[in-house]
């Protein structure tokens, strides 16, 4: 409908409104504005959820794919930390889901005896459990971090294939060591092979939901700030970074840890969303799994990662019926996208509501720009500079 | 007293010695260059001093305190920038982004300030402020590269082959920036191959050959030196 429009009828009448709105700079929204819009969108993304739940339109099991879209977005826009933003490339990100995972549920089921909670207190839903979940996923994420700090520290030394195979080997180890510790140490720890079983339901669509709406937000900010800004500086130029006054030890590691940690509290929801944790579960094509989908989302995307996740978790759910047909269209379409898209989907584009809000306010479209002829896409490479909003609008671009 | 002193420095790769103790001095307020040919020893010499790589013995003092070993990152505090070769700019980031990020170790109300000097000294960056670093041309990368680096205001500027690559025009624009980026009060080490144009700007010269100092004297000295013309100025 817009394609056919008469563009020299249409024109004068849009650049008149345009030249209005645009006398001074490109009209930006204020950041308690853009922080209230995205608010209000995971609210009413929260609510709708919850209504189809409990209306019935979402069944039990759609509702547990939901947890594990949660859960692998999670996990993807944390490996996204040390892939895309770090520009490294570590293969052991099922080894601190696992750790996370034993951490948090070992934590809350041991916490469960002595504070005499049962399971079923977890349905009902007392305080007492609320503090137990928040706790476990902490513990998880702590035990996940600090594997992180110690496998970091010496890994990131290394580079590309060096760093990936060192990873690799790490959560190797990692499996093993779940598999192994309680028959040769004689703990009653992680119930070896046959796993780790009376862990309470604790997992639920809502405080997935809430999960992952913290976690983006704390990635998106700390890739906005000055310590975000930094670790994007190693990633384009190692030694430049440092020239400028990077600590780059200090920034790779910190990624490095974060990506871990919130592999770990991602680890602990999944301990509550399947009940038993086994060693076999977090073996390589685990994180070989959680890579591909943030290769195939856009690396340094974290939408990309969130939108890759989840159809790369529904996706094999849908295609249920083909049964084993399933891997095959999966490998099919990620050849596809790998071939047509190799920067991924998104590439490194990220998606930002407010500044569609801002382009619709400033009458600037993608198709027939509205106005001064300049000025298509306010993005990094070309916001209109005002004088002193020019420093913290450059900042305010960075994470994207 | 020195501004910059280096002496007897000798630094390795592994086993293969690239610098067999290099003594130098720089004094306040001047433009010192190190020339000589491919593989003498002149970047990793810079390097050195901006700590990218550490000394295997020798002396590095900066205002009288030593520098030697000390990381890249504390020794951009001091006020002694490195302007790397091969320019090195963030190509993913924006103009603006890149110098935002040279004055990574300042605060944005000093960063504000510089911004303003070091659109002064480059225009053309200023015009390109919003565009992707990735996508400027040699010359404006190179000006980037130097920009970002006096973005941390550094009392030291130390350039690593500034003309490389770049076309005869923009060379000279480049080495005027640099003499007037030492009017205005920034004392310059300057490694350069082009001979020629860094002896007419320099105050004082070292030539360096293999990995050790064959030669020092004023620019103009060494710029008519038949053994200097012989080497490196094609006669």
């Amino acid at each position: 409908m817009t394609d056919n429009a008469p563009k020299g009828e249409a024109r004068p009448v849009i650049s008149a409104t345009a030249s209005k709105g645009r006398t001074g700079a490109y009209r930006r929204l204020p950041m308690p504005a853009r922080y209230a819009i995205n608010a209000i969108l995971v609210l009413v993304f929260l609510v709708v959820g919850e209504l189809m739940i409990d209306g019935g339109a979402i069944s039990r099991y759609q509702s547990t794919v939901l947890e594990q879209v949660g859960i692998y977005i999670i996990l993807a826009v944390s490996l996204n930390i040390a892939t895309g933003y770090l520009g490294q490339l570590p293969l052991g990100h099922a080894g601190f889901m696992s750790v996370g995972g034993y951490g948090c549920a070992i934590f809350i089921v041991r916490m469960m005896e002595t504070l005499g909670v049962t399971a079923r207190d977890f349905v009902t839903g007392s305080p007492v459990c609320g503090l137990l979940f928040v706790g476990g996923l902490l513990v998880g994420g702590l035990c996940a971090a600090v594997c992180g700090l110690i496998i970091g520290i010496p890994a990131l030394r290394l580079k590309g294939d060096y760093l990936a195979i060192i990873t690799l080997a790490f959560s190797e180890i990692i499996r093993v060591v779940m598999l192994n510790i309680d028959s040769v140490l004689g703990f009653k720890l992680t119930g070896g092979a046959a796993g780790l079983t009376g862990i309470p339901g604790y997992t639920s669509f809502l405080n997935v939901f809430v999960v992952v709406a913290v976690v983006c937000f704390l990635i998106h900010t700390m890739m906005k700030s000055r310590h975000g800004r930094a670790i994007l500086a190693i990633r384009d130029n190692e030694i430049a970074a440092e020239a400028t006054g990077v600590n780059t030890t200090y920034y790779k590691t910190l990624a490095f840890v974060v990506s871990a940690f919130f592999a770990g509290v991602a680890g602990g929801l999944y301990a509550g969303c399947i009940g038993v944790l086994q060693p076999a579960v977090f073996g390589f094509m685990k994180s070989i799994e959680i890579l591909v989908m943030v290769v195939l989302g856009g690396m340094g995307s974290m939408l990309g990662s969130v939108i890759s996740a989840t159809f790369l978790t529904i996706l094999p759910e849908a295609l249920r019926a083909f049964s084993e047909y399933r891997m095959i269209v999966y490998a099919v379409v990620l050849i596809l996208v790998m071939i047509f898209r190799p920067q991924g989907l998104l590439g490194s584009y990220d998606f930002s509501l407010s500044r569609v809000i801002e382009r619709v306010l400033n009458h600037d479209f993608p198709w027939g720009k509205g106005g001064t002829g300049k000025g298509s896409a306010p993005d990094a490479a070309d916001h209109e500079p005002s004088e002193t909003t020019d420093a913290e609008e450059v900042s305010a671009d960075a994470g994207r | 007293m020195a501004m910059l002193s280096v002496q007897d420095l000798h630094v390795s790769y592994g086993a293969i010695k690239a610098v067999r103790g290099i003594s130098f001095e720089i004094n306040e307020g001047e433009i010192v260059t190190l020339i000589g040919a491919n593989g003498a020893g002149k970047s990793t010499t810079l390097n050195t001093v901006a700590g990218l790589l550490k000394p295997e013995s020798g002396t590095i003092e900066f205002d009288g305190a030593s520098i030697a070993g000390v990381q890249a990152h504390k020794v951009v505090q001091r006020g002694l920038a490195l302007c790397p070769e091969g320019r090195r700019v963030f190509t993913q980031m924006s103009v603006a982004e890149n110098l935002e990020m040279g004055g990574y170790t300042r605060s944005d109300a000093e960063n504000r300030e510089t911004l303003e000097r070091v659109y002064d000294h480059f225009p053309r960056l200023k015009e390109r402020r919003g565009q992707v670093a990735g996508t400027l041309s040699g010359g404006e990368q190179q000006m980037l590269a130097m920009g970002r680096a006096l973005m941390s205001r550094p009392r030291l500027l130390m350039l690593d082959e500034p003309s490389m690559g770049l076309a005869p025009i923009l060379v000279e624009e480049i080495f005027s920036i640099i003499k007037q980026l030492n009017e205005s009060g920034t004392t310059v080490l300057l490694v350069e191959q082009n001979a020629n144009m860094a002896l007419s700007i320099a105050d004082r010269a070292y030539v360096l050959e293999t990995g050790t100092i064959k030669k020092t004297g004023t620019g103009a000295e060494l710029l008519v030196d038949d053994d200097v013309r012989k080497a490196y100025l094609g006669g």
